[in-house]
Parts: C-alpha cells; structure tokens; sequence
C-alpha cells in the first residue's frame, strides 16, 4: 500500500533526524560540560590578586566583565593588568597585586569611568568608598613596629592616614617602661589600596591586602553588645540593681 | 577540482595581478588597519581606539561592544552597562547591514590564521580531515550561552580563541603563540576550514545576525560564467555559491542568500569572467539561467 510505505519511509527519516539531534546535542552538551568546568574550576580568586576599585562581587563580577582591558589602558600607573594563562585569574580579567603595584587611589577613578559593563560599578564615585579588599596587620612576629621600634611606614604611607591606619598605643612589656606603637587596621575606611603593603620596609610584607571576606570574620545576627544596647536606650536595659545573695565564707567550713 | 597551484592564472591574465587580488589586499589591509589601530596605543602612545574587539572605545566617543560576548554576560546575569548596551547595538546594526560574517572576513584576527593553514593545506594537497556539519558550530553556539547561565561565568570567554588572540597581541600575553599554533595545526592537519567553517560559535552568533543582511555577493553576470570552478575552490563556505550561481531557473536570483557567506569576495577576484559583484540583497531577480538551464544536474553534482 503506498500510504503505508510513505509513511514507514517517514518514520525511518523521523528517527535518523531525531537521532542526528540527539548526538549533536549531546556533543554540544558535552563541550558545555568541559567549558563550564574549565571555567568554574578557576573562579576562586587568590588572595593577593586584588581587583580594582568598585568591581562588583566576585561571582557576578565574572559574569559581567567583557575582559577589554579598557579599565587597564585607562589606568595611569603600571597598577592594573590583565591576566594571561599563567595568573591563577581568569584569563583576561583585570587585577592589581598590591605589593608589586597598589592601587593609588585616583580621585577621579578613571577605571570605573572606563568600565563599559558594570563590572565595575559606576556608582563608585568616591575613591574613598572604594572597597578593594582589607588591609591586615597579617604577621606581630615580624612587624617592626610589634618589636618596639618606630617603624610606622604602612600608617605614614596610608592615603586615609589616622583614619584607615592608626597608631595604637600600648605598653611595652618587653621593656617594661616603653610604648609600643601598634599599626592598627579599621575596616570601615580601609579601601584595600595596598599601599601599606607595597611599602612595608621587610623582606616579607608584614601587612597584606586580602579579600574583606577573608579578612572579616561576623557575629551571629542575634548578638547583642550590652554596652551599645546601653547607649541605644540611654540608661540600663535591666531597671535598678539586682541584689544577689552575698555568700561570705564560713568561718571554720 | 581545479590545480590549487593554477588557481587565479586565468583571473590574472584578464584582469592583471591587483584586479584580481583586489579584494583580498582590501581584506588584509582592513584586517591589520584595526589591529593597528588597536596596537597603535599600548606601542605607540596614540590612542586613537582603546580597549580590544570585545568592547573598545574610539577617539573618546564611540563605544563598540561585541555583541556575541555581550549577550554571553546577559546569559551569566549581568545586567549591562548602558556603554556596553549602545556598543553592542551599534555593531549589531552595522553588521546587519554589511552582512555578519563579514566580522570573520575582515575584522576577526584569526581569519589570518585560518586562511594561512587553508593556503598551506592545499598547496601541500594534504587531506579534508575531520569533517564536522556545517552547523555543528550552531549548536556549540548554544552550549555556549548554556554554559553561561548554568555557571552564571562568559565561560567561553576564557577559551575563545578569537577574543584570546586579540587581547593576546594588544596585551601582550605570552600564551598567544600557543593558541595561534593550536588553530593553525587544527585547520591544517586535523579539519581543513575547520575552526572558521564548521566550529567557531562566534561566527555562527554573526551568521545569525547577518541572515538578512543587506550587502551580499550576487553572480550578477552568471551567465557569462565558463565553469571553471575555481570560486567553488577559494570559497570558504563553498555551498552558498551554488544555488546563485546555478540556481534553479526561474526560481533563485543570482544574490549569495546563505548567512554562512563571509562577504570575503574572494569569488570576485578569482573569476576571470568578472561573474561576481558585490551587490544588495533585493537586486535579485528571478531569471532564467541563460546556458546553464540545459545542464543543471551536472552542475549540482560537480558543486557537492
């Protein structure tokens, strides 16, 4: 009958076209697979790899930076650079290593103002609001000014001096009549500039950018400070003074 | 098929050595004319154009991004800057105009590459190779943007090679020569016409985006054409010349339709008939094909 062969010819077609979809989908799924895994494999940023100002997190920092380098053309210090095959950064993102160059905190962010993206973040105006990473004080055992000497060059060198780095006085017990000069980080004006870093004076810098996420650690979201619960409220959480039992020794037990 | 080694003799004697390599001289002098103008700043200090062809900025003003890497952020969910949104709609407009493989023509620095292994490979006379569909590289489009909303990361974009040879010569990056070998060898040993023709996603993406574009090659004098096959032979998408050339009369028009056709206009310059033009895409009118109407079938059967 032709209708019965006209169709089994169309079926025998049917299944040879499903099955040429079904081998180039799974062929392109599988080059998906090796991509995404190349790719994912190297999304954890080290830590001395800094990116530059207002880059959006990590995560969606990568998935809206073109790789143009118009950030780092635009940068007018050898700071930012792109990487090659042979940074530990996803090949042809931007990235500063603060001890070979820092960041020096341009007042008008040409590298923001470059971004075509958003990956970095054109509400960044400030450069003081700028949050590359956080400074930390990362070794006391070599740092200079921990011995007791009068080191102070990360705190000299700080563009937010007094502010982003203080001196923090405290007693040298070593001594036992000096004072220790403590290089001390605050983390809600540090920008992660690195300069402290580039120009630490040892062989080793003794303060380190890294990421705000490895510098930070977070309290539980139900901690109360009493002492700010105090000053919120104006006077005592708890009204007069609980009179608890005095227990005095017994004399003989 | 025609002698590799005597391909363009006859286009040679009629039109002399630069008619018929005109278009091939335009091809590599606009090919290099950008990347010049891209190295121009970080070798020079002249900074008529920053950036490199994924989003650039030129003399201050024009932002171009491209699209095909855009739209990959897009999938990883990016919400764009307005920069990179009017960069990528004014490549996306000028390419639906010219044609959108004309980026694999006359922009996209591996072309170099690729036709170097092409000229090599024939004139070696070594074998096709490795074979894929034609439209493989439509899927590997798709795996493409997959892959980048499942990772939420442009994950092609640490393995393309085109965006990698570009940020490589204008970065300066030491792996470039690695990438360049890679492709060369491929197209050479392993697949002839192999990345450009069959694989690259990228030229798929700027097919798709030139499918109706305006410029196209026309056989506008097909019938003037003696068959000597050797636009079939430089073609590096050889299928699209048969339905404009020896359409079907009375039902296809001498225009190149397929959006696989790079807009190279290497068929211009080979043929000694002066067969090809370029033209636009509604200059197509359905006419007879004069002393081809006879003997069509062997005309599709030498073309396949």
């Amino acid at each position: 009958m032709p209708t019965a062969t006209h169709q089994g010819r169309s079926s025998v077609s049917r299944r040879r076209f499903l099955a040429g979809i079904a081998r180039n989908a799974g062929a392109a799924g599988a080059f998906g697979l090796v991509v995404g895994t190349f790719a994912t494999r190297v999304r954890a940023l080290p830590a001395a790899n800094i990116r530059p100002p207002g880059a959006k997190p990590e995560s969606d920092f990568l998935a809206a930076c073109v790789r143009c380098g118009l950030c780092v053309q635009d940068c007018p210090y050898p700071t930012l650079s792109l990487a090659g095959f042979n940074d530990d950064v996803p090949v042809g993102t931007p990235f500063f290593i603060a001890r070979k160059a820092p960041c020096e905190m341009c007042d008008d962010v040409p590298c923001v103002k470059a971004c075509p993206t958003g990956a970095l973040d054109s509400k960044l105006e400030n450069i003081d609001d700028a949050r590359m990473g956080l400074a930390v004080l990362i070794d006391q055992e070599t740092c200079l000014n921990f011995q007791g000497l009068r080191c102070d060059v990360c705190y000299r060198v700080c563009p937010i001096i007094d502010k982003a780095i203080t001196l923090e006085r405290r007693h040298n017990v070593r001594t036992g009549k000096h004072t220790t000069f403590i290089p001390t980080v605050h983390s809600d004006t540090c920008t992660g500039c690195g300069k402290c870093e580039r120009s630490c004076v040892l062989e080793q810098s003794a303060i380190r950018v890294i990421p705000r996420q490895l510098a930070k650690g977070k309290m539980g979201g139900h901690y109360r400070l009493g002492w700010e619960e105090k000053a919120k409220k104006g006077e005592s959480l708890v009204p007069g003074l609980i009179d608890l039992p005095d227990r005095l020794p017994a004399a003989g037990g | 098929m025609t002698d590799s080694n005597a391909l363009g003799i006859d286009a040679i004697k009629t039109k002399g050595w630069f008619a018929a390599h005109k278009w091939l001289l335009i091809r590599r002098g606009v090919q290099l004319g950008i990347l010049g103008l891209f190295l121009a700043g970080p070798m020079a200090g002249i900074w008529i154009v920053k950036g490199n062809l994924t989003s650039s900025l030129t003399l201050g003003i024009l932002p171009l991004t491209d699209p095909f890497v855009l739209l990959q952020t897009f999938a990883a969910g990016n919400i764009a800057g307005t920069t990179a949104l009017l960069g990528a709609a004014i490549v996306t407009i000028f390419y639906a105009i010219v044609g959108g493989r004309t980026y694999c023509s006359f922009v996209c620095p591996v072309n170099i590459v690729t036709d170097a292994a092409h000229w090599l490979s024939a004139r070696l006379a070594l074998p096709k190779g490795w074979q894929p569909a034609r439209k493989t590289r439509l899927w590997l489009l798709a795996a493409v943007m997959g892959t980048a909303a499942v990772t939420g990361i442009a994950a092609w974009e640490m393995l393309n090679p085109v965006t990698l040879v570009h940020r490589g010569l204008v970065f300066g990056m030491g792996f470039l020569w690695i990438i360049v070998l890679a492709l060369f060898l491929f197209d050479l040993v392993i697949s002839r016409r192999g990345w450009c023709g069959k694989l690259c996603p990228q030229g798929a993406f700027y097919g798709l985006l030139g499918s109706f574009s305006l410029i196209r090659v026309s056989a506008k004098n097909r019938d003037d054409c003696n068959d000597c096959m050797e636009c079939y032979a430089v073609c590096p998408e050889p299928h699209v010349i048969q339905p404009a050339l020896h359409g079907t009369p009375g039902t296809a028009g001498p225009v190149v339709l397929s959006r696989d056709c790079t807009n190279c206009g290497r068929c211009i310059d080979i043929c000694s008939k002066n067969v090809f033009v370029f033209d636009h895409r509604f200059n197509n009118p359905v006419t007879p094909v004069g002393h081809h109407a006879g003997n069509m079938d062997s005309h599709t059967r030498r073309a396949a």
